[in-house]
């Protein structure tokens, strides 16, 4: 049982009640925030200025945003499977919204004399709580999707749902090596095992692949897949309107933030000051609501790397994308675990002194290096012909006998029901141009 | 002392109740302007194509194939986390148990490999 826990246990029902509200206006606020800093920050790096209009620097644009969603008309297509279409948006919101209340914010304040922790839930397993909530927010997606009796949005929700599950996989075994060294699943009991050092410097591979799984998992630029605009229209939320596609962004945005805030928790010491200051005053900025400052700031630049991505990389082919979670980040994880493991039970076993740890080690890093130099090169691929005649500008020319296929006979319904039955098979042989296109 | 798991069931309440909120009100507060083109499928030709999942189509089989694997590696994955937590009170039996569950596991995986399952076409 961690501090945490105490602190929390000992809590009367009207601070909880305060807290769960306070929560979840903070996500919303949150939400509202990231999208109006996302389409200034854009807006500067693109060079233009962005919303500016609603409210200082245009920061009520999202708000008007919302309230305008509110008074739009709801649709439902003829098609649409009319149950699940309605619960679709509610599973994606739903789980969203409960993720974050397992992230420790702060260890110890006071609200109206009464000291508590400033953290919604602290349980043994925390962990696997944001795990669930994510694995259950992906039916959200895939029933949107399905449900919506329209082709994007099915081909959106199952690259979608292919996508967060890929990734995953790729997300949780990058917490193994953060359990091993915290012992807990306990989100608190992580934080706390960080007061000596941050977990990123210690555990490189199992941010980095944390950090690609996140933008992965939340379908955010450059793995935008599901939305990508000029193949699939909107993606699984075609067909929505009015507040259920409200409730779709906002699961978006808050997962963001969600992930933000547990890249934070996992591998950036949570509400832990950063170096130069924890020694202020013998780690007096690490007490009362100091700690809220500093996981806001941490969190607050994950969601800029979010957007800075965004601006800054072009979207993946989906097979590249699939072949970097299942072909790299998950084979490479488990390498990693396999070696963390091994090193870490290694350290504890008083039969091996450093000396022979470290000779054995290096021994061992040196075999690779010879091996890899050993690896032959890959044959560079030939040249290609260049197909086309090259005249002297260097620019292709179509070649002067060149034949133009006959223009097909179009198809048209009165045409056809005119037809006789015996023309019916010379109309297909003809409407075929020779390359193969209809 | 409360049970430790009350907050996550107001939460729970909380956002669930918001949604389904969100959802009922939306047709109240909302115009309706009938219109039979809006309620068709959204989609680029004048009549809608039938919808590939009840109108009897097909989708890629490599969606299933991913799922399939998805289910086995998130198996893989809760079996590491319980090591995991006790892996200091557990020692090298402990390491060569994990080790060679890892590696028992990636022969699978670079047999699926090999025969192109991880292949994205």
């Amino acid at each position: 049982m961690t501090e945490t826990a105490r602190l929390l246990a000992d809590d009367p029902i009207w601070l909880i009640l305060i807290k769960v509200v306070a929560l979840f206006a903070f996500l919303v606020v949150m939400t509202l925030l990231t999208i109006w800093a996302e389409r200034r920050l854009i807006g500067k790096m693109q060079h233009r200025p962005g919303p500016n209009r609603a409210g200082p620097f245009g920061i009520l644009q999202s708000l008007a945003d919302g309230l305008k969603l509110a008074f739009k008309e709801d649709i439902r297509p003829v098609l649409a499977d009319k149950w699940i279409y309605i619960m679709a948006p509610v599973l994606s919101a739903g789980p969203a919204l409960i993720s974050f209340s397992v992230i420790p914010i702060a260890p110890e304040v006071t609200i109206f004399g009464e000291r508590t922790a400033l953290q919604l839930v602290e349980l043994p397993v925390g962990l696997l709580v944001v795990l669930a909530s994510a694995s259950v927010g992906v039916y959200g997606i895939v029933l949107a999707g399905w449900s919506s009796g329209s082709p994007y949005p099915l081909l959106g929700s199952l690259r979608s749902a292919a996508q967060v599950i890929s990734y995953e996989i790729a997300m949780g075994l990058s917490f193994v090596a953060v359990i091993m060294y915290s012992g807990t699943l306990s989100t608190a009991g992580i934080v706390e095992a960080q007061s000596g050092g941050w977990f990123f410097a210690l555990l490189p591979f199992s941010f980095g692949v944390y950090a690609v799984a996140m933008v992965g998992e939340t379908n955010r630029a450059p793995f935008d897949l599901p939305e990508a605009e000029s193949e699939l229209v909107g993606g699984f939320h075609t067909e929505y309107s009015s507040l259920k596609f409200a409730l779709f962004f906002l699961a978006e945005y808050i997962n963001m933030v969600t992930v933000s805030a547990l890249a934070t928790t996992l591998f950036f010491g949570g509400w832990h000051a950063p170096w130069p200051l924890s020694l202020i005053g013998d780690g007096m900025l690490n007490t009362g609501w100091w700690p809220v400052l500093w996981f806001l700031g941490k969190t607050l630049m994950f969601l800029f790397l979010f957007v800075w991505l965004r601006a800054t990389l072009p979207r993946l082919r989906y097979d590249q994308f699939m072949n970097l979670g299942w072909k790299f980040l998950v084979p490479l994880s488990l390498v990693w675990i396999c070696g963390v493991t091994a090193i870490r039970g290694l350290r504890n076993t008083e039969a091996v002194s450093s000396g022979q740890f470290l000779l054995v080690g290096g021994g061992v890093i040196a075999v690779l290096i010879v091996a890899t130099l050993l690896i032959p090169d890959r044959e560079p691929p030939e040249p290609a012909e260049p197909e086309a005649p090259l005249s002297g500008g260097g620019h292709p020319v179509p070649p002067t006998d060149l034949k133009v296929p006959p223009t097909p006979p179009r198809r048209t319904s009165a045409g056809r029901q005119r037809l006789p039955e015996g023309a019916e098979g010379a109309d297909s042989t003809t409407k075929e141009a020779p390359d193969g296109n209809v | 002392m409360l049970d430790p798991y009350i907050p996550l069931v107001l939460m729970f309440a909380l956002a669930f109740g918001f949604a389904v909120f969100s959802v009922a009100i939306a047709p109240l507060v909302g115009p309706r302007r009938y219109n039979k083109a809006k309620l068709d499928a959204y989609e680029c030709g004048i009549e809608p194509s039938p919808p590939p999942v009840t109108g009897g189509g097909r989708m890629p089989v490599a969606y299933y194939l991913t799922a399939m694997m998805f289910i086995l590696f998130d198996i893989e994955m809760v079996f590491l986390f319980p090591y995991a937590v006790s892996a200091d009170s557990l020692g090298m039996w402990g390491v060569a148990a994990v080790v060679l569950f890892v590696v028992s596991f990636g022969l699978a995986d670079i047999y699926l490999w090999r025969r192109g399952g991880l292949d994205w076409n």
